[in-house]
């Protein structure tokens, strides 16, 4: 990874009165998997669909290796779109469809011909040439798409949701599949998602949007562990919430749980401490029989949710007037609670977020 | 039960309503007696031998041809862009153009051709095949509207934008992309309009000046009872020449369906 591919420079985008994009300052780096998650209507598909010149921004700039884009039609950026149809074209082959834009390529037929049977075998779809199009199941038809964009090297791939269509275990499969592919090829992939789950498990950097703007730009971990927003920490994962109020400078009294002290990369929005302390399920632990831990806090089952390899309960604290979600790993000869059980919690408070109170 | 030999009976007459005047025009066209009555006097081929004697009908059936290809093509045309600007662009007043360009199809065409005529007449310009064609493009353009309409639809705009994405201009996309799937749309709109063109009767009555098109030859030839059955035996030929056109559309038409894979919503046959 060397450098930003794509700056991207105070994205503004109106449609009519509407404030599509507010804003938008990013850099993504050379080869990386960057995901630009959001719930619909966020502006990421826009976003997206500007890089790759299919809609003009109001201001702002968009570079691709330092060249401004503005003006340059789609048809001669260095960029390739997979769209969320994927926009396989119904009267062609299936080989058809992925030479589709070699046309113009300085190559011999038999050069062409070769590229082509090169894409198919990089997206497992060798000997599916001569097919037609339109026979093609879902999953294949994503291939299609993939192969007939990355058949043209472009310097970035441009993903619209490609993944929404498909069913649960071909999305599984299509997700590693699409890491996989990215490495081996090395192009910079831009993925548009809903589906926060998707991003984590794919990208190497995420940008969370909300209502035009980018909420928080990092890597899956940091961006898991260390929300910048309640709003970031309720979009990723799960993420429950105890009122907290000020001690001293750097120590929080949290309903439920009971004092800590907070270092400050645990307060992305600075102090005084009094508002909402984050805190994800799996940061709780249950204790059983015969456990005990340093910390610990008193509660009673409210609700249960049982996963097979996992049960989620949501427990109230004593002290506290909302369930906390906690989760815990199944295994042989621990009971599984029920609605009403008190149990034990132990807490460990560098899992905790501390965010502004409104 | 009752109800159903009730709908079956209904049927019958229903078609036999409908096609027995058809199945008339063979009939009398290879009837050897000149008055058009039951009982047939025996088979004779004279009023086919007639019709390639007569050089007015010549004329008239040229004219009719050349009146039909052209409003066929210019019809298309005009409801090619029509279709596209309705299904792909927004713009202000969009639906109101729209319905406007689609009332010929419920005006009265006898009060079309007298405010053309009155119009022509007004312009100075004299009447001949081409007034009748501009007459004929105004009724056929909202059949060719409605037709494509349904073409241009069903056309996925991310397809045209994949194909932009890899590289080609929007004239190159129109030829690769847009135009093969809406072309069975494009040849069903020409024969609509051909065939609209060709028996249309009262534009070209009005409009058509000293060059007679095939209608308006045949009304002029109901004159003469004894030229009756050469009009039967030009109708047979008629009959036949629309079936075949249209049997070929269709057969096209599935074939593009079948090619791109999409559902078959109607048709003709």
């Amino acid at each position: 990874m060397t450098g930003p591919i794509i700056t991207l420079s105070n994205v503004q985008k109106y449609y009519g009165d509407f404030h599509a994009l507010r804003g938008i300052n990013a850099e993504i780096e050379a080869g990386a998997f960057f995901s630009l998650l959001g719930p619909s209507g966020c502006g990421k598909t826009t976003l997206l669909r500007a890089i790759a010149g299919f809609e003009d921004i109001s201001s702002g700039q968009i570079a691709l290796q330092g060249r401004d884009m503005a003006g340059v039609p789609p048809n001669k950026r260095p960029t390739n779109l997979v769209f969320q149809n994927y926009a396989i074209f119904p009267h062609l082959s299936v080989a058809e469809n992925i030479g589709f834009g070699l046309r113009k390529a300085p190559l011999s037929a038999q050069d062409k011909s070769r590229a082509v049977t090169d894409a198919l075998a990089l997206v497992g779809l060798e000997g599916y040439g001569a097919r037609a199009a339109h026979a093609l199941s879902g999953g294949q038809r994503q291939r299609v798409a993939l192969a007939r964009a990355l058949i043209l090297k472009p310097k970035v791939l441009l993903l619209d949701e490609p993944l929404s269509a498909l069913d649960k275990k071909m999305r599984e499969q299509m997700q590693s599949e699409l890491r996989r592919l990215q490495r081996q090829v090395g192009i910079t992939f831009i993925l548009v998602t809903h589906d926060q789950e998707e991003a984590l498990i794919m990208s190497d950097r995420i940008a969370v949007m909300f209502e035009g703007q980018i909420a928080q730009l990092s890597d899956p971990q940091t961006l898991y562990r260390r929300p910048a927003s309640r709003k970031v920490g309720a979009f990723i994962g799960m993420m429950s919430f105890l009122p907290a109020s000020a001690i001293s400078d750097d120590t929080v009294e949290i309903a439920g749980l009971g004092r800590a002290a907070l270092a400050p990369d645990q307060c992305p929005e600075g102090r005084p401490l009094t508002g909402l302390v984050g805190v994800r399920p799996e940061s709780l632990s249950i204790l059983y029989p015969g456990q005990a831990a340093d910390r610990q806090a008193r509660g009673t089952v409210a609700e249960r949710a049982y996963y097979g390899d996992m049960t989620y309960y949501d427990v109230l604290l004593e002290g506290a007037d909302a369930p906390v979600s906690v989760s815990t790993r199944n295994m042989p000869g621990r009971a599984v609670f029920e609605r009403g059980d008190a149990v034990d919690l132990a807490w460990d408070p560098a899992a905790l977020v501390y965010f502004a109170a409104s | 039960m009752k109800g159903g030999r009730f709908l079956r009976s209904y049927a019958i007459v229903y078609l036999a309503f409908l096609y027995a005047p058809i199945v008339l025009l063979p009939l009398f066209a290879f009837n050897a007696g000149s008055v058009i009555s039951f009982p047939l006097q025996g088979f004779t081929t004279e009023w086919f031998v007639a019709l390639t004697q007569t050089p007015a009908l010549h004329i008239a059936t040229l004219n009719s041809v050349i009146i039909a290809c052209t409003t066929a093509i210019l019809s298309t045309s005009l409801g090619m862009c029509a279709a596209r600007a309705g299904t792909r662009y927004v713009f202000p007043g969009k639906s109101g153009i729209l319905g406007f360009v689609m009332l010929p199809l419920v005006l009265p065409e006898i009060i079309v051709a007298i405010a053309l005529l009155v119009i022509l007449l007004q312009l100075g310009l004299s009447l001949s095949l081409w007034t009748v064609v501009l007459g004929h493009v105004l009724i056929c353009t909202p059949f060719a509207i409605a037709i494509l309409n349904g073409a241009f639809a069903g056309l996925d705009k991310s397809l045209e934008e994949a194909a932009i994405d890899l590289g080609e201009t929007r004239l190159s996309t129109f030829r690769r992309v847009t135009w093969p799937l809406v072309t069975p749309g494009v040849i069903a709109s020409l024969l609509i309009c051909f065939t609209i063109s060709l028996d249309e009767f009262i534009i070209a009555f009005f409009l058509s000046g000293n060059d007679p098109t095939l209608p308006v030859y045949l009304w002029s030839q109901l004159r003469f009872p004894g030229r009756l059955p050469v009009v039967f035996a030009l109708g047979t030929l008629l009959v036949g020449l629309s079936l075949a056109l249209l049997i070929t559309a269709e057969t096209m038409r599935r074939r593009g369906l079948r090619r791109s894979g999409r559902q078959d919503s109607g048709g003709f046959l």
